[in-house]
C-alpha cells in the first residue's frame, strides 16, 4: 500500500469547478489572484483616463459617461486610488506571484493551509465585487478619498456617494483585511515551516525574503486597518462619535459629539504605511532575483539585501505621522517622525548600491524581464529622491496638497511596484503557462511604458512646485495656472498613449498563452527551485519528490564550475561562492 | 487502502526523510500528526498578531479618546466629557469566573486527548486493550460554559442599557459595546471550532487528527480568556 504514498495533502482535483474554481493548488489560486488584479487593472486605469480627459477638457460630454461634475470627478479619483492600491498593487506582487512561486522556491508542495489559502482568494473576490458594487448605487461611489478621511467619510449626508456606496467602500476594505489576514498567516507558516531540506532562511531567495517581510508587515497592519473600519461604520451607521466631533452640515446640526477626525487619521496611516511597503517590497525581491539572473552575477551583498528589506520593514512601522504633517500635530512629534522617514533613506539606499552592484561589470542577458527590472530600478531611484523632500514638515507643509506628492508615490508605489508585476509576468511566464512570451512586443511594451510613465509622472513634480492642487477638478479656468494647461495637456495624450501600449502586454499575454513557443523547464538558466520542475509544474510542485537544496539561490558565474550558474539543488560537490 | 484508526505506522518512528518541508507525510502513506500539530500551533500564534493588534489599536483609540477635550457648544469651551461607565460588576465577575472554568475544562479537554494520542500506537497492537476509555466529556462542557459566558455578556449588555448606556450615549460606552463585542466575536468563532471539535469526535477520525483540533482551540481559548481578563482591566482602572 505504500507504493501510492501521496506526497501531497489533497490529491489531485477532478472536474472543472474543484480545479479551476474553488481550487486548493496555490498555483490556481495565485492566478487567480492575478487575472482578479488584471481586471482591476483596467478598471482603475480607464479612471484615471477619464481624470486625465476631465483634467484638460472640463466640459467634455464623454459617450456614455456624460459630464464629469466636480463630485464625479472625487467619485474618480476615490475609487481609482482605492481599486490601484487594494486590488492591484496588494493583490498581484504578494497574493498572486508570491502564491504561486514561494511555495515552488522554498520546495514545499502547497502551502501550509490550503483551504485557508482558497477561502483568502474569494474573500478578496468578495471585496472587489462589493467595491464595484459602489458605482451602481444611489448617490454613486464615495468621494472621500482613498484614505477616507473622517468626518467626510463617517458622515452619511456630507457628499454624493457617502451614502451607500461609502458603506460599500467600508465594506469592502473590512473585507479585504479579513482576507489579507489569512494570506499573511499562510504565507508566514508556509515559510517557516515547509522549507526543504537544506533550504534554510539564508538560502531563500530574495523574492521568497521580500514576500515573508510582506506578510509579516500585512499581519500587523490589516488588523488595524479592520478596527478603524469597523469604528467608521458604528460612526456612519449607529450614531456612534469616535472620529465625528460637533459638526454642521448643511445648516443641520449632526447629533455627533467629541470625537476625533485626527484618530481615523492615525489608524488609516499605521496601516497606511506599511501598506506602501506591501506593495513595492514583492517588486523589490523581484527586482533582485531579475537582476542576479540577467547579470549572471550573483546579488551584490545578499545578506545586506535581507537585512535591508527587514530594516524597511520596521522602520515603514514608525513613519505613520510624516502623512499628518498638516494635521498640526506637535512639532516634536514631526520632527521625531521626519528623522524616521529620512532613516528609510538609508536600506533604500543600501538596496539600490547593491542593485548597481549587481549590474556592474556584468555580462547582461537583456531579455524583456531584465528591462522592466532595471526600470524598477530606475523608477525607485527617481520617485524615492523626492520622498526625502516630502519628509521634512516644512518642505510638506507647502507640498503636500499639489500634485507633487501624487507624482512621488505614483513613481515609486504605484509605476515601480507595476514594473516590478510586468517583470514577474514576463520572467516566470514560461513556468507558469509552458510557452514563451514574444519578445519584440515585450520590448515595445517595455519602452512606451518607461517613457510614457515618465512622462506622466515626472512633469507632476513641476506642477506641484508651480502649485497645481490635487483632487482639485477644475484647473483650465484658474487664471495662474493657466501656463501648465500645455504640459497638462502633454502629460494626458502621454496617459493615453501608456494605456494604449497596454494592450500589447495584454495581447501577448493571452496570444502567447496559446501561440507562444514551447519554453524549456530552465528558459532562463535561473538557479532557484521552480527551475527544476516541469513547465508548468505538477499539482504537487516536484512530482512526488522533494528537492533538497545544497547552493545559495544566486551562483552565478562561478570560478571553477562547468555552467555559468549552479542550481539551487545540484550536489553540494559542486563549487560555489 | 484501509484508514487506520490509530494513524500510526506500526508504531515505529522514524525521523521524517527531510528536514524542513513535505506536506505532513513520512512518505510511508500515514500522515505526519507531530508536524501537521506544529504547523497548526504555529498558525494560531501567526494569527495571534492581528488580533492582539486589533485590540492593541482599540486600546490606543480608547485612551486617546479619554484624554481628548471637546468642544461645548454652550459656553464655547474646551471641557472633558469623558463619562465613567457604571459597569455591572457583579455579572462581569461571574461572567469572568465562567470562562476561567472554561479555560480549565478546554485545558482538560486538551490533555485528555494528548493522552489517548499518545497511547494510540499502543492500542493499535493486536491483543493490547487498555479497557474502555471514553473520558469525561470536556469539550461540550467547555462549549456550554462558552456559550454561558456569552450569555452573560448579554445580560451585562442589558444591564448597561438599564442604566442609560447605549452604544451612542458617550464615547466611553461605545467603546465599552465595542470592546466587549469585538472580544464577543473571537468568543464566537472559538465555539464553533469547539462545535467542530465536537462533531469529529463523533466521526471516525483518527485520535491523532482530532487532538490537533483540540489542541489549537484549547491554546485559542486560553487566548480568549486572557484578552478578557485584560479588556475587563482596561474599562475597570482606566475609567
Amino acid at each position: 500500500m505504500a507504493t501510492t504514498a501521496p506526497v501531497h495533502a489533497h490529491a489531485a482535483p477532478q472536474g472543472f469547478i474543484r480545479r479551476y474554481v474553488f481550487s486548493l493548488d496555490h498555483k490556481v489560486i495565485g492566478l487567480q489572484y492575478y487575472f482578479l488584479a488584471l481586471i482591476a487593472v483596467f478598471v482603475g486605469m480607464f479612471l484615471s483616463l477619464l481624470m486625465r480627459a476631465h483634467l484638460i477638457w472640463p466640459m467634455a460630454i464623454l459617450p456614455l459617461i456624460g459630464e464629469i461634475k466636480p463630485e464625479t470627478y472625487l467619485q474618480l479619483v476615490t475609487m481609482h486610488g482605492t481599486i490601484m492600491v487594494f486590488f492591484v498593487l496588494t493583490t498581484a506582487p504578494q497574493s498572486g506571484f508570491g502564491n504561486y512561486f514561494l511555495p515552488i522556491q522554498i520546495g514545499a508542495p502547497d502551502m501550509a493551509f490550503p483551504v485557508l489559502n482558497m477561502l483568502s482568494f474569494w474573500t478578496t473576490f468578495v471585496a472587489f465585487v462589493v467595491m464595484l458594487a459602489a458605482f451602481f448605487v444611489t448617490g454613486g461611489a464615495p468621494l472621500h478619498g482613498w484614505t477616507g478621511y473622517a468626518p467626510l467619510s463617517a458622515l452619511t449626508n456630507s457628499g454624493p456617494g457617502e451614502q451607500l456606496g461609502a458603506d460599500l467602500w467600508v465594506t469592502s476594505i473590512a473585507i479585504f483585511c479579513v482576507a489579507s489576514l489569512m494570506g499573511a498567516l499562510n504565507f508566514i507558516t508556509t515559510t517557516l515551516d515547509m522549507r526543504a531540506k537544506g533550504m534554510t532562511m539564508f538560502r531563500m531567495p530574495l523574492t521568497v525574503w521580500a514576500w515573508f517581510i510582506t506578510a509579516i508587515l500585512g499581519l500587523l497592519a490589516f488588523g488595524v486597518l479592520l478596527s478603524a473600519g469597523i469604528l467608521l461604520l458604528l460612526d456612519r451607521n449607529l450614531g456612534t462619535s469616535f472620529y465625528v466631533p460637533l459638526v454642521v452640515v448643511n445648516g443641520q446640526v449632526m447629533g455627533h459629539k467629541g470625537g476625533s477626525p485626527l484618530l481615523w487619521q492615525h489608524l488609516f496611516w499605521f496601516f497606511g504605511h506599511p501598506e506602501v511597503y506591501i506593495a513595492i517590497l514583492p517588486s523589490m525581491g523581484v527586482a533582485s532575483q531579475l537582476l542576479s539572473t540577467f547579470a549572471r552575477k550573483p546579488i551584490f551583498g545578499y545578506r545586506a539585501m535581507v537585512y535591508a528589506i527587514m530594516a524597511i520593514g520596521f522602520l515603514g512601522f514608525m513613519v505613520w505621522g510624516h502623512h499628518m504633517f498638516m494635521s498640526g500635530m506637535s512639532p516634536y512629534s514631526a520632527f521625531a517622525f521626519s528623522i524616521m522617514t529620512m532613516a528609510i533613506g538609508v536600506p533604500s539606499a543600501i538596496k539600490t548600491f547593491n542593485w548597481l552592484g549587481t549590474l556592474l561589470h556584468a555580462r547582461i542577458r537583456f531579455h524583456t524581464p531584465m528591462l522592466f527590472a532595471i526600470g524598477f530600478v530606475s523608477l525607485f531611484v527617481s520617485g524615492g529622491l523626492s520622498g526625502p523632500f516630502l519628509a521634512q514638515p516644512v518642505l510638506d507643509i507647502p507640498l503636500h496638497d499639489t500634485a507633487y506628492v501624487p507624482g512621488h508615490f505614483h513613481l515609486i508605489m504605484g509605476v515601480a511596484s507595476i514594473f516590478g508585476i510586468f517583470g514577474a509576468t514576463y520572467y516566470w511566464f514560461p513556468k507558469m503557462f509552458g510557452r514563451m512570451m514574444n519578445e519584440p512586443l515585450g520590448k515595445i511594451h517595455f519602452v512606451i511604458t518607461l517613457i510614457g510613465t515618465y512622462c506622466i509622472f515626472m512633469p507632476m513634480h513641476y506642477l506641484g512646485m508651480a502649485g497645481q492642487p490635487r483632487r482639485y477638478s477644475q484647473l483650465t479656468e484658474v487664471a495662474y495656472l493657466h501656463h501648465l494647461i500645455p504640459l497638462n495637456t502633454f502629460m494626458t495624450y502621454a496617459a493615453f498613449i501608456t494605456v494604449a501600449a497596454q494592450l500589447i502586454f495584454v495581447i501577448n499575454l493571452f496570444w502567447s498563452m496559446f501561440k507562444g513557443p514551447k519554453a524549456s523547464d530552465n528558459p532562463w538558466e535561473a538557479t532557484t527551485l521552480e527551475w527544476t520542475t516541469a513547465t508548468p509544474p505538477p499539482h504537487d510542485n516536484f512530482g512526488g519528490h522533494t528537492p533538497i537544496v545544497n547552493h545559495g539561490p544566486y551562483e552565478y558565474s562561478v570560478p571553477g564550475a562547468a555552467r555559468d550558474y549552479i542550481m539551487q539543488t545540484d550536489p553540494a560537490a559542486v563549487p560555489s561562492h | 487502502m484501509k484508514v487506520p484508526k490509530t494513524g500510526q505506522g506500526g508504531g515505529s518512528v522514524r525521523p521524517p526523510s527531510y528536514g524542513g518541508g513535505g506536506e505532513g507525510d513520512r512518505g510511508d502513506g500515514f500522515p505526519d500528526y507531530g508536524r501537521r500539530l506544529r504547523r497548526a500551533r504555529l498558525g494560531l500564534a501567526v494569527a495571534t498578531a492581528p488580533i492582539v493588534m486589533l485590540f492593541v489599536s482599540l486600546t490606543s483609540a480608547y485612551v486617546v479618546r479619554q484624554g481628548l477635550p471637546t468642544l461645548d457648544e454652550r459656553t464655547n469651551t474646551y471641557v472633558r466629557d469623558w463619562i465613567p461607565v457604571n459597569l455591572p460588576l457583579a455579572l462581569l465577575l461571574v461572567n469572568t469566573g465562567l470562562l476561567l472554568l472554561s479555560s480549565i475544562t478546554a485545558e482538560l479537554a486538551r490533555r485528555q486527548i494528548t493522552r489517548q494520542a499518545a497511547l494510540a500506537p499502543v492500542r493499535s497492537i493486536p491483543g493490547i486493550s487498555l479497557g474502555e476509555d471514553r473520558g469525561f466529556p470536556w469539550l461540550p462542557i467547555t462549549m456550554v460554559l462558552g456559550i454561558g459566558f456569552l450569555a452573560g455578556q448579554w445580560m451585562a449588555w442589558r444591564e448597561l442599557a438599564d442604566r442609560g448606556f447605549y452604544l451612542a450615549t458617550s464615547a466611553s460606552s461605545s467603546f465599552v459595546y465595542l470592546l466587549t463585542a469585538a472580544h464577543g466575536v473571537h468568543v464566537t468563532g472559538g465555539i464553533l471550532v469547539l462545535f467542530y471539535a465536537v462533531a469529529v469526535s463523533l466521526l471516525q477520525k483518527p485520535v491523532e487528527a482530532r487532538r490537533i483540533v483540540v489542541d489549537v482551540t484549547a491554546w485559542y481559548w486560553h487566548l480568549m480568556l486572557l484578552l478578557w481578563i485584560y479588556i475587563f482591566a482596561l474599562l475597570w482602572f482606566v475609567r
